[in-house]
């Protein structure tokens, strides 16, 4: 049986590559940490304070405006693979689950708002994470988003709360604000051009940080960068997400000027790498995960250059969420073991491109544009 | 980390790790807290991150306290001083008033400054609450005796619900 029936937009909204720039930022995300009054924080609450925590949170949400209808997924409830999905589609946290193979700690939750990409983590590290996630660079959309969710619970919940230090958290690095911004930018140019660390280097002296694909301490993998605000006390919610919102988009603009460079200097190259990116995906029968991101960057990058007509990049996105194991396993309808995914999720990239990439072969096109002779060439 | 001397300067100890990436490389050093004030990584992302829980470790041994001191202990949730080094995590809030004096100097470093100037909370108003909550069970009681058929019950707690609602 599975609970997503239940789940508004099934949780993929952020797939959709509406917003600003969808080819370059996949998705942004702006988060609140908050806590309660009078029950230890998460990882030394007892089972007495992570039930009362959940059952104030209900009331208050009931109580709300607008967030009241949606869906409450009490995580001991859920069924593991169903939970495991909710990871993949990044609605909840490994905190939150706990350990692969255990069962979630009572009064584990996540509440899906159905009217707005809003949602509330409950009892993971801190007592309520608020979130929003949204697709493309959206920062200020997604604040608003979860600012007026996070005014609506704090006119009945006791927050913690101190004078000087503002919201109180778990973890020191969060207090303050408790806000962390995050965009999820794809930067091949970059990393190709040799240009990425000084980029990094860069964020980190504007206050800046970045980790990989699955958040704090994981790799980056297939180019994709998840950059957020390293600080949360001592600036207003609004200053944190202009500065970034800034910096993104300074980011992205030498993305774009990298890219110019690729084309310029090593067009045969890029091209040659595309287009095996794309051969690839299109008839291998074995793909591991890494694998695939690796692929999926370079055909990412086709389609932003326009090398890859037809392509879309909801397409790719799907191709990175509906690809990871739990995800197979919910379509394969069993267990699989790893050569069992790597199959299926080659499978899948060849049913999902037979039928929404199809690109008709260019060959002559790509004759014609072949930069042996560029004026502007080194 | 664990008694690592300050690779710049050779001669204090190391507090903590900075990570940079040059030219996509990376490389680890580790610094003493002069050094890397020098380097200007107070808030540079490696300081939160990476070395919290090796800087928290360094925090009462640099003032001699760990072993002469009795452990500060949270009266309410019981967190010792020692365990908040080890984990990095806070028990509860009141955890942040009793380690206040070194948290201050934790989130100053951290953060840059230890005042929050976002978004003012209000609690919400007490008497407000406890009528909701009052009312909240009234309410529930009453749909219990008219799912009971308790009528006489139901007709006592209506009545006490109107005395109390908000004109």
């Amino acid at each position: 049986m599975s609970d997503f029936s239940t789940i508004p937009d099934y949780g993929l909204s952020w797939l959709e590559a509406s917003g600003d720039h969808a080819d370059i930022v996949l998705s942004t995300r702006v988060r609140l940490a908050r806590n309660l009054q009078g029950h230890a924080f998460g990882p030394r609450a007892r089972i007495n304070d992570r039930e009362a925590v959940l059952k104030r949170f209900k009331s208050a949400v009931e109580g709300t405006e607008g967030f009241a209808t949606g869906s409450l997924l009490e995580m001991p409830d859920v069924a593991t693979r169903t939970r495991e999905i909710l990871l993949e589609r990044r609605l909840v946290t490994r905190d939150l689950l706990g350990e692969v193979g255990t069962t979630p700690a009572l009064g584990t939750a996540v509440h899906l708002s159905s009217r707005d990409p809003v949602s509330v983590m409950v009892n993971e590290e801190d007592h309520l994470r608020v979130q929003s996630l949204l697709s493309g660079l959206r920062i200020e959309e997604a604040w608003r988003l979860v600012d007026r969710l996070d005014e609506e619970l704090g006119r009945d919940l006791p927050y913690a709360y101190h004078n000087e230090f503002g919201f109180l958290t778990s973890c020191p690095t969060n207090v303050g604000s408790g806000l962390r911004a995050s965009v999820f930018m794809h930067l091949p140019g970059l990393v190709l051009t040799k240009e990425i660390g000084k980029v990094l280097q860069g964020l980190s002296q504007v206050g800046l940080t970045f980790r990989g694909l699955y958040g704090e301490g994981s790799e980056v993998v297939g180019n994709f960068f998840q950059v957020s605000n390293q600080t949360t006390l001592g600036k207003t919610e609004e200053d944190l997400v202009d500065h970034l919102d800034k910096v993104a988009r300074q980011v992205i603009q030498y993305e774009l000027q990298a890219r110019q460079v690729l084309l310029r200097d090593a067009r045969g190259v890029t091209e040659d790498k595309i287009w095996r990116a794309y051969g690839l995906l299109r008839y291998a029968r074995s793909l591991p995960f890494e694998e695939l991101m690796n692929l999926l960057s370079g055909v990412r990058l086709g389609l932003s250059l326009k090398l890859l007509p037809g392509l879309r990049v909801y397409t790719l996105n799907k191709m990175m969420i509906f690809t990871q194991p739990a995800h197979l396993e919910q379509a394969a309808g069993y267990d699989l073991s790893a050569p069992e995914s790597d199959a299926q999720r080659a499978t899948y990239v060849r049913r999902i491109l037979a039928t929404e990439g199809e690109i008709e072969s260019d060959e002559d096109q790509s004759d014609e544009t072949t930069p042996s002779t560029d004026p502007d060439g080194r | 980390m664990s008694n690592h001397i300050c690779e710049k300067c050779g001669s204090n100890e190391a507090v903590m790790r900075l990570t940079q990436i040059v030219n996509n490389e990376m490389s680890t050093y580790h610094l003493c807290e002069t050094c890397a004030a020098e380097k200007g990584v107070e808030t540079a992302p490696e300081a939160a991150n990476f070395p919290l829980t090796d800087f928290l470790a360094q925090m009462g041994d640099e003032r001699g306290e760990s072993d002469t001191t009795p452990d500060l202990e949270c009266s309410f949730c019981g967190l010792s001083f020692k365990a908040f080094r080890e984990t990095g995590r806070l028990g509860c809030p009141h955890c942040y008033e009793t380690f206040e004096s070194h948290l201050r100097r934790l989130l100053r470093r951290i953060h840059g400054g230890v005042k929050h100037v976002g978004k003012v909370y209000l609690p919400p108003d007490p008497t407000a609450s406890e009528m909701g909550k009052r009312l909240e069970g009234l309410r529930r009681r009453l749909h219990r005796a008219v799912d009971s058929e308790d009528f006489e019950r139901a007709a006592e707690l209506r009545d006490q619900i109107r005395s109390l609602e908000p004109v």
